[in-house]
């Protein structure tokens, strides 16, 4: 045991000791916001500083005008289709939109024509502009007033409440659950596939430079794979908490530089007596509801969870690399046994962002979050939902369960792995490791 | 006593049987040669030794108890592939591989003090062994094997990648280790060295033992009652009760060297006194094998 604690002492040391752990470490927190303000920022000079685009309108119905907008103007050009076309490219405009002459109530053959491949976007603006367009006309045709149909028309946020179990009524936010989901998700994502990845190289560092043999002299080969997997666990998981406190410091530092702090935070969720009538109108709209969800939220549950389940499927992967990482001579050798080790992660990762995210109590994303191979990345996007307690329990038993599998399906190859070189490893060769009495 | 007795200890991979009823002792405080062609188990044996794989039966007593985990302190071991973590400092590397084997932290940091100023390498401390050469890194590599002061120190191959300065030192440490106590096993299949190193060898071939005692007991007992002569002179009129195997060839006044056999029972006396009166006797020897001829021979006999 006292062994085990002196392989995991020399995995983290040597890992967190490095220039490259500190880098990342350091920057990543700044390098992401910095990159989507940059993002953003490029975004907004974008559009402040292109021209308006003209789009010329040739409509033989003489029904449609079109509002400018910032970036797109229409003109009216008052020449034929054909010598509009023709003349497109001398006078300078986007695009030009043919509108012929229509049956109101079958709109057919309307046609953008343009220099270059218009959007997607523009095109699908163009397209719900007409139809409204035609909607109303056709509204107007059969004696409905637009002035009273707009007058009736409300605005409707509807805010969630979820009853606990306790009976206590909590504001919850679809925006705030599905934001947990989708981060703890990727991180996690993330997480497994570079750490496994250092869990092998560490295993094939060991391996090529022949130290093993002399390693496993002193511990039984379990010992040293257990020792790198959590050696290596744990400085994933420190590198995690690094980002947590850099990232609350930096928005403490930023919100206060904005003027907002804590305790106003605090005072939004309505539970320190909503005084001020600013924080009163902000928990009316939109903005006000999505915070007062989010400070609702549990988050020591949420980080004990997102802990939990960052270990066990880190674990879980983890023997899979090791056993990887065992059985060949070069990093090169291990990719066609990456494969279908991924392809689990994969399966996970898409399953959360098609069908968990959308409807976390579907069945199928009961059963990715309940199968161990899976449920890292899913169940994290369906805590922030509500899972039942027998639920949680049984994903949870059986994630234990599964990395005790997989660390002893991997222990078994790996003892046998480390000690083999030159030779040509496939699936019955790893088969007959698997089965060989050592 | 004897430190390692082995009984009876096989072990099958798949098709291919690496070690089949294997047993021998080796006494203690001794250079013990494990000897034995490429294949032959040597490693498979080693490393059951070493409790890094298990036999599938048989039976392995270390000091006269049953083999088991408390034993690895007892032992060294230098694999015959070897290395160390490129990456890691030579002192942290020394820490960290002596504290598996059970030492604590400052009794380990006083020994690594110890035979790092032994070879005068304390310089190379902090050095990582990447910026290490290859013989440095063996020095450093022989230093994680017997820091720890094991009793019974195994070495699989240890003179390949030496040069022989190096090689040098090394054997000198290997007879001072034996004369401080402790037993070494050492495995090769060079037969150069074996004869000035070891008390004691065992020869395995093909998984089995085919040959276990002192070198000199081998040796002795593999005698061909061969003599050397070196003699000024011709021996053809010699009596043919002996047989010439190997007739100096030159012209009678060149010193000649032969090799003669004498017959089981009969004393090399009377082979002097049939030559005294033929030539001119120079030198006059018992030709005893070198454990090279009889691995060599005994390698022959097993094969088909």
């Amino acid at each position: 045991m006292n062994k085990i604690l002196l392989i995991i002492q020399r995995e983290y040391v040597s890992r967190v000791k490095k220039k490259s752990f500190l880098l990342a470490t350091l920057l990543t927190p700044l390098i992401f916001p910095a990159l989507m303000g940059g993002l953003i920022y490029f975004a907004v000079q974008e559009q402040k500083s292109a021209d308006q685009k003209i789009i010329e309108v040739i409509d033989e119905n003489q029904l449609f005008q079109f509002e400018d907008s910032e970036t797109y103007r229409y003109v009216d050009t008052g020449l034929g289709l054909e010598e509009a076309k023709s003349s497109m490219k001398e006078r300078n405009v986007y695009g030009l939109l043919y509108i012929p002459k229509v049956d109101i109530t079958n709109p057919q053959g309307i046609t953008f024509y343009s220099a270059a491949s218009s959007s997607m976007s523009f095109i699908s603006s163009l397209e719900s502009g007409l139809k409204r367009k035609i909607e109303d006309i056709r509204l107007e045709q059969s004696g409905i007033d637009l002035e009273a149909l707009k007058s009736v028309k409300t605005a409707v946020s509807i805010k969630s409440i979820s009853l606990t179990e306790e009976g206590v009524e909590k504001a919850s936010s679809g925006m705030v659950n599905y934001g947990i989901g989708f981060v703890s998700g990727i991180l996690i994502y993330i997480f497994i596939l570079i750490y496994g990845n250092q869990v092998m190289q560490g295993v094939i560092e060991e391996k090529t430079s022949r130290i093993v043999e002399i390693i496993v002299s002193s511990v039984k080969p379990f010992q040293l794979m257990l020792g790198k997997i959590t050696g290596v666990g744990a400085v994933g998981l420190t590198q995690f908490l690094i980002w947590v406190i850099l990232i609350n410091t930096l928005s403490i530092v930023i919100l206060g530089y904005f003027g907002l702090d804590g305790s106003s935070a605090e005072m939004m969720s309505g539970q320190a007596g909503a005084s001020s009538e600013a924080v009163q109108a902000l928990q009316n709209s939109d903005m006000g509801a999505t915070l007062e969800a989010f400070f609702n939220v549990n988050w020591l549950q949420i980080a004990l969870l997102f802990i939990f389940y960052f270990l066990g499927g880190f674990l879980l992967y983890g023997a899979f690399f090791a056993a990887i990482g065992s059985a060949v001579d070069s990093p090169s050798d291990a990719q066609q046994f990456m494969f279908p080790v991924t392809i689990p992660l994969l399966v996970g990762y898409f399953g959360l962002f098609s069908f968990v995210l959308n409807d976390p109590d579907s069945t199928i994303s009961f059963w990715l979050s309940i199968i161990p191979l899976t449920s890292p990345i899913v169940m994290m996007g369906r805590v922030g939902f509500g899972v039942p307690f027998w639920e949680l329990a049984l994903s949870m038993g059986l994630l234990i369960a599964g990395f005790l599998a997989t660390t002893w399906l991997a222990g078994r190859i790996y003892r046998v792995g480390i000690l083999m070189h030159g030779t040509k490893v496939n699936y019955a060769v790893l088969w007959k490791w698997f089965k060989v009495k050592v | 006593m004897n430190i390692l007795n082995i009984q009876q200890v096989s072990k099958r991979y798949g098709d291919h049987q690496a070690l089949s009823e294997v047993s021998l002792s080796v006494g203690s405080n001794q250079i013990f040669g494990l000897l034995g062609p490429n294949g032959a188990g040597k490693t498979t044996l080693i490393r059951i030794i070493n409790q890094i794989i298990n036999p599938d039966s048989g039976l392995i007593e270390i000091n006269g108890e049953k083999l088991q985990p408390k034993h690895i302190e007892l032992i060294g071991y230098l694999p015959e592939e070897r290395g160390l973590y490129k990456k890691m400092k030579v002192l942290d590397q020394l820490l960290y591989l002596a504290q598996l084997k059970g030492l604590k932290s400052s009794d380990a940091k006083a020994k690594i003090k110890y035979w790092l100023e032994r070879f005068d390498i304390v310089s190379w401390k902090d050095k990582k062994v990447e910026d290490l050469s290859k013989g440095m890194a063996q020095k450093i590599q022989f230093v994680a094997t017997v820091m720890h002061d094991p009793k019974l120190i195994i070495l699989d191959e240890p003179f390949s990648g030496f040069d022989p300065v190096n090689a040098n030192i090394i054997k000198e440490e290997i007879f001072r280790l034996r004369d401080q106590g402790a037993t070494i096993i050492f495995s090769t299949h060079r037969m150069e060295s074996v004869e000035q190193l070891c008390d004691s060898i065992a020869m395995i071939n093909k998984s089995k033992v085919i040959l276990n005692g002192t070198v000199k007991e081998i040796r002795n007992s593999y005698k061909a009652n061969l003599y050397e002569v070196k003699h000024k002179g011709n021996l053809s009129t010699l009596s043919s009760d002996f047989s010439i195997v190997e007739a100096g060839d030159g012209l009678s006044e060149e010193l000649l060297t032969s090799l003669i056999k004498v017959p089981e029972g009969t004393s090399p006396n009377t082979l002097l006194q049939a030559l005294l009166p033929l030539v001119e006797v120079h030198a006059f020897e018992e030709k005893i094998p070198s454990v090279n001829d009889i691995f060599i021979a005994k390698v022959q006999e097993v094969a088909p």
